[in-house]
């Protein structure tokens, strides 16, 4: 007896008539998540995929100046410019002043090499005079165009794609020889500030947790009547604007604030004395937590809210003493909410930069705070090489959290 | 914030873009108030055609994105020098064709009317503002502060003191607060051992100074009490202390005086109401009725023919402003030149500075 396939009603074969009827049920899925997936990609992950590829892009010397970088091309690195190095640049001069490019030509060489900028601009301006022999001609102008540096920062920026500002990103650059050094201390600031973000936002988490562990305890065992009136408290601040509250912390924090009045009255502190709470990478951290309370609170309360009573009274009566019943068996139980929450206002605090921007005064400064000074300086391509960086760091530290604790054990509420 | 507030008012604005209005940019406060009273509404009145004022803390900021997204929703903003050049050499700007400019009153064709470098490729000098300090003469009684080295004497003026965020004007500040003539300042500041000398000399007050960003914040910190003495733009000390009444005198020593521009963005969508506007706003009669606003200086010599007085009816506004002989004693006239270059390479190093503990 031969093995008959399977057969539906219709007599086709079971096993086609089931992939079939996947299929369908896959498109139909794909058809339902189709109008936010094409949103995503369009407003979300088109845009930040060309933020990203600035970072490693630039093209305003080689796009400008295409003799110049046919000659650098020609000539290995360390090729001291000649004749016909200085003619190139003198034609591309030519081309960029009437096209008027100078300036965006000038400006990538600047990042590299800083007093180019009018170096360029300048040269632009009399583009038309420049006669041959054109390395007298253009040594007549400005002796900087004898420099090698000069020469040096625009080889570098000839190429379109570059890893410069991720150099830059990471404090080092290059030194004459083409070899990555550090830079001088009193410019170093991007690692520091760094880890720095990733410290606070850590300390500003852990903050959360202890103050939002109680109070989501408390919610999850009072009655209901009273737990709403209690959430409503936690969720006001949650509604209110974000300036408001962090401008509301001004008017309390600062040095002839709320509190401290009410301490010189008390007689804690003198007039002297004012304590500096604001400004300041204290009121940093005072403000952002208040800010991120609520995003610890959540989770944590919708988790010990399925936490059923018994299980702590049935260790006590087992003979366990209230610290072990808190240890052994609620504090386990609440771990997918820690985890969530810490998560949570960990990664929020991270990328968090109104409310330093706003109170953070001089050594309150997080990342973001630079990330925003380089886009409104007009420098987008360092601007998102940090962000790429901050975007790998968060990643990694992810990809961490998942290794020791497991994203299946987070519970988001 | 800024960003908060680029965003809304960006959103605010396609609104009134539908009716042809012009959109002014400009640093909000006493300042803004100034330009809407002098410039925007005696040209909506006379035009027929609206326009509408938006605060920015500096309007060069939104100008790159805007430009590059090819939204851009503002027609005039108005720029520091050193920006006005740097925007307009990144091709951001629309070119001005200065021989529109209207000659003076007195007749005297607009280039030789203007001071020297008011006219640039892509902005016309509305004023020449100046970065100074005060103080609050209630506060400060006996001995007071008279020069830029006082500002940086803790000993004798202890207390906090305000500074503007950012390397440009401070550097330059406590450099002659550190005792090096103004003509040498961007000499000074040329040299590696320059730079180490003004941070130097900033480190020796770094943990007493609050920093400020918005021009209307100076004033307030002082009246606050916040601070005891503060940098701030001239004419924000001017209002608060002669339309204010407030208590502050303002000390000119050390003063850094610039002109501030009007520019129109690249592909503004009023291009050519913009450009009536600014040659309309920069005429010997718009000058002057900016000055007569608040205490920045009119950029031609002919809106100074006869005296200025203030809006107030009394008060003559010559000794008020940063090009009044007395006070550029010991003033420096901003180098845009050095600023274009360097504006990027110090701001970053301020930046290290800053954060730096």
């Amino acid at each position: 007896m031969t093995d008959l396939p399977l057969r539906t009603a219709d007599g086709r074969p079971l096993k086609a008539a089931l992939a079939a009827a996947q299929v369908r049920a896959k498109r139909h899925a794909f058809l339902l998540v189709a109008p936010l997936l094409l949103f995503v990609i369009l407003t979300f992950i088109l845009p930040i995929g060309q933020m990203l590829q600035r970072s490693v892009y630039h093209d305003g010397l080689s796009a400008n100046a295409p003799s110049l970088v046919a000659w650098f091309a020609a000539n290995p690195v360390g090729t001291a410019p000649d004749e016909a190095a200085f003619a190139a640049l003198a034609q591309d001069f030519k081309t960029m002043k009437a096209a008027k490019t100078a300036g965006i030509a000038a400006t990538r060489v600047n990042y590299t090499l800083p007093e180019t900028r009018s170096l360029f601009t300048a040269t632009a301006r009399v583009a038309d005079q420049l006669a041959p022999p054109y390395k007298e001609a253009f040594l007549a102008l400005d002796g900087k165009w004898g420099r090698p540096e000069v020469w040096g920062a625009m080889r570098q920026a000839s190429s379109a794609y570059t890893i410069d500002f991720y150099l830059i990103s990471m404090d080092r650059e290059r030194a004459p020889d083409g070899s990555i050094q550090q830079v001088p201390e009193n410019t170093r600031i991007y690692i520091y500030l760094f880890v720095k973000t990733f410290l606070m936002s850590g300390l500003i988490a852990l903050i959360c947790l202890a103050l939002a562990f109680p109070v989501a305890h408390l919610l999850a065992v009072l009655p209901m009547a009273r737990a709403n009136l209690l959430m409503i408290c936690v969720l006001l601040p949650f509604w209110t604007s974000l300036l408001v509250r962090t401008t509301s912390w001004i008017v309390v924090l600062q040095g002839q604030g709320a509190v401290n009045d009410l301490l010189i009255w008390l007689g804690v502190i003198g007039e002297d004395g004012r304590l500096a709470m604001m400004y300041n990478q204290t009121g940093t951290i005072i403000v952002m937590t208040h800010v991120l309370l609520p995003f610890m609170i959540l989770p944590l309360y919708s988790v010990m809210k399925t936490i059923p009573p018994g299980y702590a009274r049935a260790a006590r009566s087992l003979g366990a003493t209230s610290w072990t019943t808190f240890r052994r068996v609620y504090l386990p139980l609440t771990l997918p909410g820690i985890a969530a929450g810490a998560l949570l206002v960990f990664i929020l605090a991270v990328g968090y930069y109104i409310t330093p921007a706003l109170v953070g005064g001089a050594d309150g400064q997080l990342i973001s705070n630079l990330i925003n000074f380089h886009m409104t300086k007009s420098n987008w391509s360092l601007a998102s090489a940090l962000s790429a960086m901050l975007l790998v760091g968060v990643l990694l530290l992810y990809w961490l959290y998942d290794r020791l604790i497991g994203i299946d054990n987070l519970k988001l509420g | 914030m800024k960003k908060l507030l680029i965003l809304t008012t960006a959103l605010t604005t396609v609104a009134f873009a539908a009716q042809a209005d012009i959109i002014v940019m400009s640093w909000g406060g006493a300042y803004g108030a100034a330009q809407t009273e002098a410039h925007l509404k005696p040209w909506a009145a006379k035009t027929g055609i609206g326009a509408v004022m938006i605060d920015s803390d500096n309007p060069a900021q939104p100008i790159k994105a805007m430009v590059e997204a090819g939204n851009v929703t503002l027609d005039v903003a108005n720029l520091e020098y050193a920006d006005a050049i740097r925007l307009c050499d990144e091709g951001l700007l629309e070119p001005i064709d200065a021989s529109k400019l209207p000659a003076g009153s007195d007749g005297v064709a607009a280039i030789d009317d203007f001071l020297p470098g008011a006219i640039t490729e892509c902005g016309v000098s509305t004023d020449i503002w100046a970065n100074i300090f005060a103080y609050d003469s209630t506060k400060i009684t006996g001995t007071v502060p008279t020069t830029a080295a006082d500002f940086y004497d803790l000993a004798k003026f202890p207390g906090k003191r305000g500074l503007r965020r950012g390397a440009k004007g401070n550097l330059e500040f406590a450099l002659m607060a550190d005792g090096v003539a103004p003509g040498d300042v961007y000499a000074t500041l040329g040299t590696p051992e320059g730079v180490d000398r003004a941070f130097a000399k900033l480190d020796t007050i770094k943990s007493d100074v609050v920093w400020w960003e918005a021009g209307s914040q100076p004033p307030q910190l002082l009246a606050d009490g916040e601070v005891v003495m503060t940098t701030a733009y001239n004419g924000r000390m001017f209002n608060a202390a002669v339309a204010e009444g407030k208590p502050f005198q303002i000390v000119w020593d050390g003063q850094v005086y610039e002109n501030e521009m009007y520019v129109v963005p690249k592909g503004a969508p009023n291009k050519d109401q913009a450009m009536e506007f600014i040659f309309w706003a920069t005429s010997t009669e718009g000058l002057r009725a900016q000055a007569q606003q608040i205490s920045y200086g009119p950029a031609r010599k002919s809106s100074m023919a006869t005296e200025l007085i203030y809006k107030d009816g009394t008060t003559v506004m010559a000794p008020h402003l940063p090009t009044a002989p007395e006070n550029l004693a010991n003033g420096l006239a901003s180098s845009s030149g050095f600023w274009v270059d360097r504006d990027g390479e110090l701001n970053e190093r301020f930046n290290a500075w800053l954060v730096a503990g």
